[in-house]
């Protein structure tokens, strides 16, 4: 009798790959809606045509500019006016430190920003000046000369004084440019830094206190607590996060999380820490998933030779 | 009392007390199965090989999972995913062959139909099968609910809701099940109970008795040929091992099995370590919140065709035609009116019936994870109605079948 078993695996498989191709791939085409990446382009954003000079620039970012009057430098010892519970309950959330600025943001973002806050950030539509609602951050207006000049001064002068991209690990990229809004309760991260380690639980209690009355005014800021980032780089996928960290009104909008204008780098390595955060073990998966497949073949061939060796005589 | 003799080993021990021999005889090696059966027939041992992975991989999470709702969330994606040697690796098999295990069941269900081995002494063998595949179902679904995450939460919430809908209006058994007005602390460690001791029970006692159903009408072929096992197994044994039409389940059926499961094991871990995320939703990965409902709520794809079922009627009318799919494979033995228990393949219109029902069933699968909106809405609803006509048009297509 002729041999059917190839055309019925033919049957099982087809009709299990195409229930696949359509509870899943197809499913969630329809589900949810693609955005493809700009690459951070910003391409909303002008580009700086000055050459900027970093020594005037530092005498702006110090002086007549006033960044110093909220931002601490701690590379250039500039000390934060006030900590970072209070500066939360004055301006919604603590404002960064500048040292590494320059390293972690697009150039063009930096500059916009210095100009035109809510717009950089893209959370005009949180802010009416009629309303007496002012973006926490000043506006800076110039400081008597061009102001093109001043502000590409300024951010030469911050990028000069940030790490090199090469320095810049995936868990710095992360608590800099997101860890002030985000926790990380899988890798010990509050909204005031890495937790530390307490002797006693009185200790341990008041860090916390102050975490809560932080997250308070944050909350209050954005509307709603920024949600714990630990298992994110499961329940999103990478895609929607890169897509989401360049502009968060492309996937959500009207949502009150700005844009933060990271470059390309910065993104990946903050996704990278993510992925160390929610998907620790993958290395060890792909490694030990190899080994256990190489296993599995041979277990297969043995299976084989096994079964025909049964069968020689059946037939 | 019976006369036991000094042992002269310990086999002769053993068979003295436990009469090993004689049960080695009657559950491999003269346990007879036919010779003309395909790969589809190793299907049963897929599905023991994939229960023993749920049941090993689970025993080991078992021992890091903590059913509170405060803890159950940190306990999976903390302790389990990154704390525990291998826990990863535990909850991946876990997840996957949780998945999968549904894949060969609707295979070997859909063997039995196409063969009609429901048929002429083996309903029992489909009714203890139908009756694992609802508690694999409850197994299922109260697994989903442990880990707590978003469409834990949620799919507990509308699953145990459909008894307040419309005229049931059961909201008093809502409660009930839920111990809570909403899924919560009680409604999680009940359904933990059922996952980890009453279901599996179930499950193994439903096993045993599908086994032994099969004893008496023994496995169907793919021929529909019926065959003398007694007169068969003779020449066998008397060495005509090529002539005969049966064979030993061990070692001869058993290698075949094994060849089966070896390729099967390797698509199943092809799938835990690089292809896991249709088993393992990304959804699930956000922790429960009940202010925050998921935009799309759909359940795990093994149960999408009887959930487009429900979803496309008015409430009242969905609930029947939910509660109508949930029996009606049950009483496929004696909707099927025809005596011919021979492959679909020869038997005319069953045969169109059995792969219209196969596509319907895809098609309802795939509606019901997608969103109930235009064209979807519209294909779902035939869809489910084609699955309401089919059956009720079963017993009149199989009365008149001429004999095969």
């Amino acid at each position: 009798m002729k041999n059917k078993e190839p055309l019925i695996l033919v049957v099982v498989v087809a009709f299990t790959l195409l229930t696949y191709w359509l509870v899943e791939p197809f499913a969630h085409s329809q589900m949810h809606k693609h955005v493809e990446s700009q690459n951070f382009a910003y391409a909303d954003l002008a580009p700086i045509i000055k050459t900027g000079d970093a020594a005037n620039g530092k005498a702006l970012v110090t002086g007549a500019a006033a960044c110093i009057g909220c931002h601490s430098i701690a590379k250039d010892g500039v000390p934060a006016g006030m900590d970072a519970v209070t500066a939360a309950g004055s301006y919604g959330v603590n404002p960064p430190d500048l040292s590494n600025a320059g390293a972690l943001y697009d150039p063009k973002f930096l500059a916009d920003l210095i100009k035109n806050p809510a717009h950089a950030l893209n959370v005009a539509h949180k802010f009416d000046a009629a309303k007496g609602q002012m973006h926490p951050m000043i506006a800076f207006a110039g400081a008597g000369g061009d102001i093109d000049q001043e502000v590409a001064d300024m951010v030469a002068y911050l990028q000069s004084i940030a790490v090199k991209a090469d320095e810049l690990t995936p868990k710095m990229a992360f608590e800099e440019a997101c860890g002030r809004c985000h926790t990380m309760k899988y890798e010990n991260w509050t909204q005031l830094g890495t937790k530390p380690e307490f002797k006693f639980e009185k200790e341990s209690l008041a860090y916390d206190i102050k975490v809560l009355e932080y997250q308070e005014a944050l909350t209050k800021y954005m509307g709603k607590l920024p949600p714990d980032l630990s298992m994110y780089f499961r329940s999103r996928n990478e895609h929607f996060l890169s897509t989401f960290i360049e502009n968060p009104q492309s996937q959500l909008a009207g949502t009150a999380m700005p844009r933060v204008g990271v470059t390309a780098e910065t993104a990946h390595k903050v996704i990278e820490h993510m992925a160390d955060a929610g998907d620790t073990k993958r290395h060890e998966r792909e490694s030990v998933g190899k080994n256990v497949m190489i296993f599995i073949i041979i277990f297969a061939i043995f299976a084989l030779l096994w079964k025909k060796q049964v069968w020689r005589d059946l037939h | 009392m019976a006369h036991f003799t000094k042992a002269t080993s310990v086999k002769d021990w053993l068979n003295q007390r436990l009469a090993i021999e004689k049960v080695e005889k009657v559950m491999a090696s003269e346990y007879w199965i036919p010779k003309n059966i395909n790969f589809l027939w190793a299907m049963g041992m897929v599905l023991a090989i994939t229960f023993t992975l749920l049941l090993v991989s689970g025993i080991f999470l078992l021992m890091y999972y903590q059913p509170d709702v405060k803890d159950a969330f940190y306990s999976v994606n903390y302790t389990i995913m990154r704390d525990v040697d291998f826990g990863w690796l535990w909850r991946h098999i876990h997840g996957v062959a949780a998945s999968v295990v549904f894949l060969i069941i609707y295979i070997h269900m859909f063997t039995g139909i196409y063969y009609g081995s429901y048929k002429k002494g083996r309903e029992m063998i489909w009714i203890s099968g139908m009756l694992l595949f609802v508690t694999f179902s409850a197994e299922a679904f109260s697994g989903y609910m442990l880990p707590w995450g978003q469409m834990s939460y949620w799919a507990g919430m509308v699953i145990t809701n459909i008894f307040s809908l419309g005229g049931l209006h059961m909201d008093g058994l809502v409660e009930w099940i839920r111990g809570d007005y909403v899924p919560a602390q009680a409604f999680l460690t009940r359904f933990f109970m059922l996952h980890v001791l009453l279901l599996p029970l179930a499950i193994m006692g439903l096993i045993g008795l599908h086994f032994a159903a099969l004893r008496i009408p023994h496995v169907n072929n793919q021929d529909g040929e019926e065959i003398d096992f007694d007169a068969e197994s003779k020449k066998y044994l008397a060495g005509d091992k090529a002539g005969s039409k049966v064979m030993r389940f061990a070692n001869d059926f058993m290698s075949k099995d094994m060849m089966v499961v070896g390729i099967y094991l390797i698509f199943f871990f092809y799938l835990v370590f690089f292809q896991y995320g249709f088993a393992l939703d990304p959804v699930n990965f956000d922790p429960a919140d009940g202010l925050k409902t998921p935009a799309h709520i759909y359940p795990e794809w093994y149960f999408l065709w009887s959930y487009e079922i429900l979803r496309p009627f008015s409430v009242n009318i969905g609930l029947m035609a939910f509660g109508f799919a949930q029996v009606i494979f049950m009483l496929l033995p004696w909707l099927d009116r025809s005596p011919n228990a021979v492959p679909a393949s020869r038997r005319g219109a069953f045969s169109i019936w059995f792969w219209l029902l196969l596509i319907d069933m895809i098609v309802l699968t795939a509606m019901g994870k997608l969103p109930p909106e235009g064209i979807f809405s519209t294909i779902g609803l035939v869809a489910a109605l084609a699955f309401i006509v089919l059956w009720i048009a079963l017993p009149f297509i199989t009365m008149n079948e001429k004999k095969a």
